[in-house]
């Protein structure tokens, strides 16, 4: 057997040396050895017999379980299970002890294994300076960065943009993928993807990214799957001004805190959490988020639902409870109502008692509607739907209208509202709705309001009463999503494709 | 074990004081071993230890052994060496007769290779059982006039 066994000082404290050797799942991020890494049967990066797989900078698999793992000593060991160099019975391990009088840590890592004839010398310089020694010098450069700061979170403005017209100027796009990589030591990159220019689906590019360490404040995600929204093809188009050429696109994500910045007290690795906000950046496989714009996701949300609905569900939960609060006996009519958004508000103005009047396009979403509870069917493709209101209410008309469509359906809508109705534009599907007469609402005492997401979500106060909703909403069966069509994170042109063509009904993911 | 006797010993663990210290000397361990290792040579090494023997004459390397010092402010201690390795560089003792009134004191000297660098990890700690309010003041008695004084005396000894 030889042992190999180097040591060191690093001028940070135990703890915070220790955060980021735990993590087992973690070498990624600082080893400059390892490429990616990955823990097998996803069961949590701290759990004794975890098995993580790892790809080298260099090329080449490896897989190693851990062995041992102690807060209160400090110390971690683990063995390896495959490997393309022939280190027999590979078992490693690591401690770390306080330097009291200078706030800095003591760091020892050693390596035991069995050379076969004719490789020990080439073995143990391989442990020693390229995993040790090189180990060593990433962990001091990681840790130095991290103290250093990061300006990515400075430049960051409030989130307040909206799934209705933004104008405003967005926050500044947080991964830029022109970061020279040879300069960043054991920093972590991150597959993403780009929009270079606004443009068509082509323009989205899987990119390798580098991801500095998360600032204060700031907690890194790693995604689970990723939500796709009309949203992000108002970005991708450069329609909104959320996402600024070169940038990734995505508001919405489901995933696992991997670290934590400092001045982060409520959040820790291994805790499962979601997001339906700005800023843009979700089509990744890693990203820093500020931890106050974060959702702990209870155990019985899995992540896949979480992110197919959380952009969606909370706008159906604030157009229905905020913008208009619906009440029993209501009538409401709801446009585009196979769409994600759709959906969610005919099964849930349904359960709050109102009357549901629902426009679809073709017959089988009319089907559709009809399922999820809609009183009334219309076919705007086939028959005026301001006059098949009328006619369904006596001349009455409707309380609210939900349209999302926008230039197509604006005057129509206007003209289905019972007197004193409430017109609710939170999209523009079809196009701009472009400049209108105010004057003319006054022929029915029109209430019109035109809501933006991040002003009912941007505090936590907003946010939590429209997650706690939505998620009471899916215990309970009062919102019952179809699974969400699946694609992998480098085919998000082809889903954005669907999603544009409107071949899709229900929700769409990526799955890094 | 049985659930009282667990309990039992959680309740005397919880009664011990516990002082550790550690600093990085700037020399090889090897180097900072020779001049740590013998028990009888605090003298040499230490600032607040003006004179030591060991009773009976025996090898300061003797398991056993007890050394007998004086201290700069005139307090004399008697201490015997229970364990002592030239293999993992630690040396641990506990105290007979002291004027800091403690009881079931043991202290354990340590130093580690830091191989990057050439350097020693030294680490000392102790555990005793004293008086409540008298706590705080041992604790930086024995932490901070005791070992860190004789680790900052060896880090100027060794200075590069």
């Amino acid at each position: 057997m030889v042992l190999v066994r180097q040591s060191t000082i690093i001028a940070a404290p135990i703890e915070r040396v220790w955060h980021v050797l735990r993590d087992f799942n973690g070498h990624d991020r600082w080893h400059p050895a390892v490429s990616t890494s990955t823990i097998e049967d996803g069961v949590p990066a701290d759990a004794i017999g975890a098995v993580r797989r790892f790809r080298l900078a260099a090329g080449g698999v490896l897989r190693e379980q851990l062995l041992s793992l102690s807060d209160a000593e400090y110390q971690l060991s683990y063995c390896l299970l495959e490997a393309p160099v022939p280190l027999m019975g590979y078992v490693a391990g690591m401690r770390l002890k306080p330097v009291t009088d200078s706030n800095a840590t003591f760091w020892e890592w050693w390596s035991e294994f069995e050379p076969p004839p004719g490789w020990h010398d080439e073995l143990v310089r391989l442990v020693r300076d390229e995993i040790q020694r090189a180990g060593f010098a990433a962990i001091r450069a990681y840790l130095g960065k991290a103290a250093g700061g990061v300006a990515a979170a400075e430049t960051r403005s409030a989130p307040s943009a909206g799934v209705s017209a933004a104008t405003e100027r967005g926050p500044m796009v947080e991964q830029l993928p022109h970061r020279q990589a040879s300069a960043l030591g054991g920093e972590l990159r991150t597959k993403a993807i780009v929009v270079e220019r606004y443009g068509g689906p082509e323009v989205l590019r899987l990119r390798e990214l580098a991801l500095p360490p998360p600032a204060r404040g700031e907690v890194r995600v790693r995604h689970t799957a990723i939500g796709i929204n009309f949203i992000d093809i108002y970005c991708r188009t450069g329609y909104f001004s959320l996402l600024r050429p070169p940038g990734v696109p995505g508001m919405e994500a489901a995933g696992v805190i991997e670290t934590v910045g400092e001045g982060v007290a409520d959040l820790r690795p291994g805790d499962r959490v979601a997001y339906a906000c700005p800023p843009v950046g979700a089509y990744s496989e890693r990203r820093n988020m500020a931890a106050d714009l974060l959702i702990r996701l209870p155990d019985d949300i899995p992540d896949e639902l979480a992110a197919a609905v959380m952009l969606k569900g909370i706008t159906a939960s604030f157009l229905l409870h905020d913008v208009h609060a619906l009440r029993p006996g209501e009538r409401a009519l709801i446009h585009a109502a196979a769409g994600g958004v759709g959906q969610f508000l005919v099964q849930w103005a349904r359960h709050l008692g109102a009357t549901v009047f629902a426009t679809v396009s073709n017959a089988e979403k009319a089907q559709l509607v009809a399922r999820l509870g809609a009183d009334h069917v219309i076919l705007y493709t086939q028959e005026d739907f301001a006059e098949s209101i009328s006619r369904l209410t006596a001349g009455q008309g409707v309380d609210v209208v939900y349209d999302a469509v926008g230039a197509d359906t604006f005057a129509g809508s206007i003209a289905a509202l019972a007197p004193r109705g409430h017109l609710v534009s939170f999209g523009q599907a079809s196009g701009p709705i472009g400049p209108q007469d105010v004057g003319a609402l006054a022929a029915k005492s029109v209430t019109l309001s035109r809501p933006n997401y991040g002003h009912y979500t941007d505090t936590p106060a907003r946010l939590a009463p429209h997650v706690a909703r939505l998620f009471a909403a899916l215990r309970e069966g009062i919102l019952t999503p179809a699974a969400p069509r699946r694609y992998p994170l480098a085919d998000a042109e082809a889903a954005h494709r669907d999603l544009e063509s409107r071949r899709t009904s229900g929700a769409l993911i990526l799955i890094p | 074990m049985s659930a009282s006797a667990t309990g039992d010993r959680r309740r005397i663990e919880n009664l011990m004081t516990k002082v550790y210290v550690s600093a990085v000397i700037p020399a090889p361990a090897g180097e900072v071993w020779r001049v740590v290792r013998n028990f009888n040579a605090l003298p040499d090494w230490t600032p607040f230890v003006v004179e030591s023997r060991i009773e009976h004459n025996a090898p300061p390397d003797q398991i056993g052994c007890i050394r007998n010092f004086r201290l700069r402010d005139g307090g004399v201690i008697r201490e015997r060496l229970l364990a002592l390795s030239d293999y993992d560089l630690s040396c641990t003792y506990t105290i007979l007769e002291s004027p800091m009134g403690v009881r079931n004191y043991i202290a354990k000297l340590s130093l580690s290779p830091v191989t990057d660098g050439d350097m020693t990890f030294a680490e000392w700690e102790a555990e005793f059982e004293c008086p409540p309010e008298r706590e705080a003041a041992l604790v930086r008695q024995i932490g901070v006039g005791v070992f860190q004084a004789a680790f900052d005396a060896l880090k100027q000894r060794f200075g590069r």
